[in-house]
């Protein structure tokens, strides 16, 4: 199922291209492209140089402060990797089942993580290309085009991502990097002042939702056999789903299934998670390749996040989000709708997804208690050794994996974070995109813009850096097989596209390079 | 006027920062100025145990010359500066010093909010760090079944050392090595604190003014908000964690 554009033939006899930097996602992003001499593309490959230093430098620290340190991987969606090792750390002082205060707690921190990382992807990274165009001026495509030109629209982004982060302040104390869950539960429960305060703007927000969904769906539909062919890949999906089949984003099975929508394993339980996901190295990259082990590394790639997710799940158990999602099933006629650029509609459906969930929560009276810590029997040695923790990021299922020793140690540990899990899907919607779009033509900015489109459906961390100020430096070079340079095309810190070298930086060019 | 203001003002005095600081002969400029309730910034010193001197915070000029003023007496007339540009800049930079020569990581740590160290730099203004980090690898003693020894933590301020040798009658902690080699090492026969005669009862389980002698069950139990420190700084609620001396405190 893989792509051919993975691997050329004969590399030695083609001129390589790279996009360099893409962005900073954990640590730094390139794509590179092989062109034969008719330009026609021979091989496309998505970079993502990962370090992985959170599962060393935690090594040797006590069990308990997990999720505190590391939600620090990420600024975008802490709450995530609070909430997965705060699982695992569950696991290790034997909290088999939390207080239900804690785990609605926990549920209702990560409705507003997910609502307010969903915001800021759609209308602050992504809505500039779907609204203005993939050929849009670079100058004007970005987040301060938006806000000139559909003011309302921004400023319902800009709240309805506050509201999120509202919803996170109150529940752990902080916006970003607070510390609410703890082994065992939450060292908090809502107040009735905070509850009173959420629910003001809720009915705002659920409206604003829906409306954003509409608009998505509307934009999807305009772009029509253009926008369904875009970057799409056939994929096996996974996510969780609740016992019932329902969307689930904190806690329940894994699900996968294949890109004609077969059950590949149902309702499996996280902690086989590597039974059932192995993950393959390979020379080119840094960032490992998971697939599904019963299928194999050629077959098994599969894709994470919202599309996955709506695709996966059998209702959403909300009115309005179901509403939403039974219309993006609808056009995959029977089959999981695999556009890539249907990732943002999906994602609108669950931010609206989550709104509704935040409405009900706030009015469930078990968020207001004092039963917050459960720890139950430690294992023979005083705890137990191994702890899997699995939630649903904004952008996929994230896996967090601890293994300690007699003290209470950590002596292992290992992460496959959304990104992860996303990799070879990305790699294979940039090798549609280069085959579609750039095969046998000169290269300029909106096409490679076009890559970026592919890849921000995905991730927005990727695109965070930029898209939301237009002015990362991009440079693209077109390199003979003797390494003569033929061809140089960058975007400066001022995001004007220019032909030639890079130049020196100018005065109050701040932006990494 | 009363007796006892006649008293009082009968007492000596110092003057700290223009002000009249009253004293009992025997105290010192620390112990004066805090009975009379000004602030002035120290870690290693804790209203009942011995002077000691060592971590330099509480640095002051007293009639030209910079000392600490946990360990110099109080003398009538004396003339303390503590708010000084200079003796400000003076106290940040040991501060930062601080910071440096261990391993403390504010967003990670459980006492944050709640340790003296974070809240004497916010106190002395200090907003990012200014030497080099010297990073020293230090171990993590975990081998205690109620408590975590964090030498990363670890300020080298001996109250734990003087509680377990005054209060406890223990001597469970002692300083080895010189200089910058100095560190807190444990009476035990393998050197970890799970073989020592430490108890989670002991008074040199409460004194830590960072998160270097830590309770294992509790972390991370008090939300956002509701630390010591996030209700007031530490010049105006005093020093010491207060969770060490919380009577709802559960070990």
């Amino acid at each position: 199922m893989s792509s051919t554009l993975e691997t050329a033939t004969h590399p030695e006899r083609l001129r390589r291209v790279a996009i360099e930097p893409l962005t900073r996602v954990e640590g730094h992003g390139k794509v590179t492209l092989l062109l034969d001499d008719d330009d026609h593309v021979r091989q496309a490959r998505l970079h993502i140089v990962e370090f992985r230093g959170f599962e060393r430098f935690i090594q040797g620290r006590p069990f308990v402060e997990l999720p505190v340190i590391v939600q620090r991987l990420c600024g975008i969606c802490p709450v995530s990797h609070q909430l997965a090792a705060a699982k695992a750390c569950d696991r290790f002082v034997g909290a088999e089942t939390l207080s239900p205060t804690a785990e609605k707690m926990r549920r209702l921190m990560h409705f507003g993580q997910v609502l307010q990382s969903h915001a800021l992807h759609f209308f602050h990274l992504a809505s500039p290309d779907l609204l203005f165009g993939f050929d849009d001026d670079p100058a004007h495509r970005n987040i301060v085009g938006l806000i000139r030109d559909q003011p309302d629209l921004a400023r319902r982004g800009v709240l309805l991502r506050r509201y999120g982060q509202e919803v996170i302040r109150v529940c752990s104390g902080k916006r970003i990097h607070g510390n609410a869950a703890i082994p065992g539960g939450v060292n908090k429960a809502l107040d009735n002042a905070d509850r009173e305060l959420l629910g003001i703007d809720i009915a705002q927000v659920i409206q604003w939702a829906e409306e954003v969904v509409g608009l998505m769906r509307r934009i999807f539909l305009a772009g029509g056999e253009e926008f369904r062919r875009f970057a799409a890949v056939p994929a096996n999906t996974l996510s969780l789903v609740r016992p019932d089949g329902a969307l689930e984003l904190y806690d329940g099975g894994l699900r996968a299934r294949d890109a004609a929508g077969r059950t590949l394993f149902d309702h499996a339980s996280d902690q086989d998670y590597a039974a059932l996901l192995h993950e393959q190295v390979k020379p080119w990259s840094y960032m490992k390749f998971p697939f599904i082990a019963a299928l194999g590394p050629e077959t098994g790639w599969y894709r994470v996040g919202p599309l996955a997710r709506v695709s996966n799940c059998d209702f959403i158990d909300t009115p309005r989000a179901e509403r939403a999602r039974q219309e993006l099933v609808a056009l995959g006629d029977g089959r999981p709708v695999q556009a890539t650029l249907a990732i943002h509609w999906a994602r609108l459906i669950e931010l609206l997804y989550c709104a509704e969930a935040i409405e009900r929560l706030l009015g469930d009276p078990d968020l207001i208690g004092d039963d917050l810590v459960r720890e139950g029997v430690p294992g023979a040695n005083g705890f137990r050794r191994t702890g899997i923790g699995v939630i649903e990021a904004p952008r996929g299922t994230l896996f967090h994996h601890y293994e300690i020793d007699a003290d209470g140690l950590v002596s292992r540990a290992n992460l496959i974070v959304s990104t992860t899990n996303n990799n070879q899907v990305m790699n294979e919607s940039i090798r549609r995109v280069a085959q579609d779009e750039l095969d046998g033509r000169t290269l300029t900015e909106p096409l490679l813009n076009r890559i970026e489109v592919a890849i921000r459906a995905y991730d927005p961390c990727l695109s965070c850096a930029t898209h939301a100020l237009g002015q990362m430096p991009l440079a693209v070079t077109l390199v003979r097989g003797d390494g003569e340079v033929l061809d140089q095309l960058r975007r400066d810190a001022d995001g004007a596209v220019r032909r030639g070298p890079p130049g020196i930086a100018g005065a109050g060019d701040g932006m990494p390079r | 006027m009363n007796d006892a203001q006649n008293a009082a003002n009968e007492r000596p005095a110092f003057t700290l920062d223009g002000g009249r600081i009253p004293f009992t002969p025997g105290q010192t400029i620390m112990d004066a100025a805090l009975a009379a309730g000004v602030y002035i910034p120290h870690l290693c010193h804790k209203p009942g145990s011995a002077p000691h001197g060592s971590c330099r915070v509480c640095v002051v000029r007293a009639n030209g010359l910079e000392l600490s003023a946990c360990t110099t007496p109080a003398q009538p007339d004396l003339v303390v500066e503590s708010e000084a540009d200079d003796i400000r800049a003076l106290r940040l930079a040991v501060v930062q010093m601080l910071f440096i020569e261990g391993n403390h990581i504010c967003p990670a740590c459980e006492v944050s909010g709640a340790c003296a160290l974070q809240a004497v730099a916010y106190h002395c203004g200090m907003l990012t760090p200014r030497f080099p980090q010297r990073f020293p690898r230090r171990a993590v003693d975990a081998s205690h079944p109620d408590f975590v020894l964090d030498h990363n933590r670890c300020i080298l301020c001996e109250l734990c050392v003087r509680a377990s040798r005054d209060d406890d009658g223990k001597r469970v902690f002692a300083i080895s090595g010189r200089g910058i080699a100095s560190r807190l090492i444990v009476d035990s026969p393998t050197g970890l604190l799970g073989d020592s005669s430490f108890s989670k009862d002991d008074a040199a389980a409460r004194v830590c003014p960072v998160g270097a002698i830590l309770p294992r069950r509790q972390v991370f139990r008090i939300p956002i908000g509701k630390r010591y420190y996030d209700r007031s700084p530490i010049g105006h609620v005093g020093d010491v964690a207060p969770r060490l001396d919380a009577e709802d405190v559960e070990l």
